[in-house]
């Protein structure tokens, strides 16, 4: 499909258009100092702050902005909850507490050592190959396992799970009719696995969901779909987006490459730095109570673009915002939210994108981008590359 | 010298867990992951650049260094 272009990013942008795809950061660096807030009429009228400030206090704020839907679409859809990341106050704190538990630090830490095995026999796999596509052929392929080992569902899934994930994030912002047969047979697939899970408990995530209780009462099949839908799709989309990012970079910049070679202890610093400078998430709100932000107003009914990745590059909080600094040691960046909706699977993300570059650079330090092909970059909710081809040595 | 304290503001912490991976020394987590700062909070002169770095990478500006008389 074709869109209207582009002429005026202040007042008529489109987070769709194959510039923002492309290359949203200059694009962002002229708004945040020509007009912090933007707006655009498209997806019936969203609003795009850039400056951190902004970002934050959108936020923060509860009052004005809901997560009742957290995708900007070209058309309403159904409201379809998924909490605790759709749930407002008061209902926001118990869903999300129920989940918590299973993505603490030391949680995670039980799934470092499968989520290292997957990662060495990936990169094994490219033994005596010249190149791979970094992004669809590792960074794809950790995320869906890992998630469906915690889950409870086999590794092999993963086709059915991207294709999910890419009807859901992608193509349903402009197509309802694809959003809501995924929706629909995501469902379905769940409501499969609970049934199993009824007559046979396992040690699993969709097992201990099923048996939990808000108030000393069972959630609701909705609720528990919802939840189990919230695990999937944002568990693996965002971290493959990230971990392409970090390859994306390593492959153009040679020196940071070799100093996480020689220094790997500095690699958990070099990951912050990667979330903060390429965030792959970026939330939406709709504006439920007129309020000004910005000096900017925002009227009731219209969305919110909360664009993390755009408070990330903010100059003001962050020096040389535009560089990426591997050393960079003070990072209050914002790529998995602000204020109560904080991405339940922060720990869980940068583990797996630990493990990732530490498996990756322990077998293959040196790589670069395939000069003949070309990166493809994901558009909408999730921001991260989806073909990256790259050559070893 | 003055006696320093770290402390983690319970209301404005949400989770990200930057202070007990920067300085597991003075912060601990709870089971929901949130963080609290490890007894009394006494900083010692020698974490006293750790305290700050965590300082530094709270997105929430949940942590606070303050001098105790």
């Amino acid at each position: 499909m074709t869109r209207p272009p582009v002429n005026d990013w202040s007042t008529d942008f489109d987070h769709l258009d194959p510039r923002w795809v492309e290359n949203p950061y200059p694009i962002w660096d002229e708004l945040r100092e020509k007009c912090p807030v933007a707006h655009t009429e498209r997806f019936r009228g969203v609003y795009f702050p850039s400056r951190y400030e902004d970002v934050r206090a959108v936020a923060y704020d509860t009052e004005h902005f809901s997560s009742r839907r957290i995708i900007v679409r070209e058309t309403p859809p159904p409201r379809i909850p998924a909490p605790p990341i759709t749930s407002d106050p008061p209902e926001h704190r118990p869903a999300k507490n129920l989940l918590l538990p299973a993505f603490t630090p030391d949680a995670i830490k039980q799934h470092e050592p499968r989520t290292r095995e997957i990662c060495a026999r990936l990169v094994e796999g490219f033994a005596g190959k010249s190149g791979c596509d970094a992004a669809a052929d590792y960074a794809q392929e950790i995320p869906v396992r890992v998630i469906a080992v915690m889950l409870g569902l086999p590794e092999e899934e993963g086709d059915r799970f991207r294709k999910w994930i890419h009807e859901i994030l992608e193509l349903g912002i402009t197509r309802p009719d694809i959003l809501m047969k995924a929706m629909g047979e995501t469902s379905a697939y769940f409501q499969v696995e609970i049934e199993k899970r009824k007559s046979v408990p396992r040690d699993d995530l969709i097992t201990q969901l099923s048996r939990a209780t808000i108030d000393g009462q069972p959630i609701s099949e909705d609720h528990l779909l919802g939840a189990l839908r919230l695990i999937l799709i944002a568990g693996i989309d965002t971290t493959w987006s990230a971990i392409g990012s970090c390859f994306w970079h390593l492959a153009q910049h040679p020196e940071d490459r070799q100093r996480l070679v020689k220094e790997p202890a500095l690699i958990p610093t070099a990951v912050e730095e990667f979330l903060r400078a390429y965030a792959p998430v970026t939330m939406a709100r709709e504006v439920i109570k007129d309020v000004e932000i910005g000096g900017c107003p925002f009227k009731s009914g219209e969305m919110v673009l909360l664009s993390f990745p755009a408070a990330n590059r903010d100059p003001r909080v962050f020096p040389n915002a535009d560089r990426v600094m591997i050393g960079r040691k003070e990072n209050r960046h914002a790529a998995f939210g602000l204020g109560i909706h904080r991405c339940i699977g922060s720990n869980l993300a940068r583990m797996e994108i630990t493990v990732a570059l530490q498996e990756w650079l322990k077998r293959i330090p040196e790589f670069r981008l395939d000069p003949a092909a070309k990166v493809t970059w994901s558009e909408g909710t999730v921001r991260g590359p989806r073909k990256l081809p790259v050559l070893f040595g | 010298m003055p006696t320093l304290k770290v402390k983690v503001d319970r209301d404005k912490c949400q989770g990200h867990a930057r202070c007990a991976a920067l300085a597991p020394e003075l912060f601990e987590l709870d089971e929901l992951g949130n963080a609290r700062e490890k007894g009394d909070g006494t900083l010692p002169n020698a974490l006293v650049e750790k305290a700050w770095l965590a300082r530094a990478n709270c997105p929430e500006e949940a942590i606070e260094v303050e001098e105790k008389a």
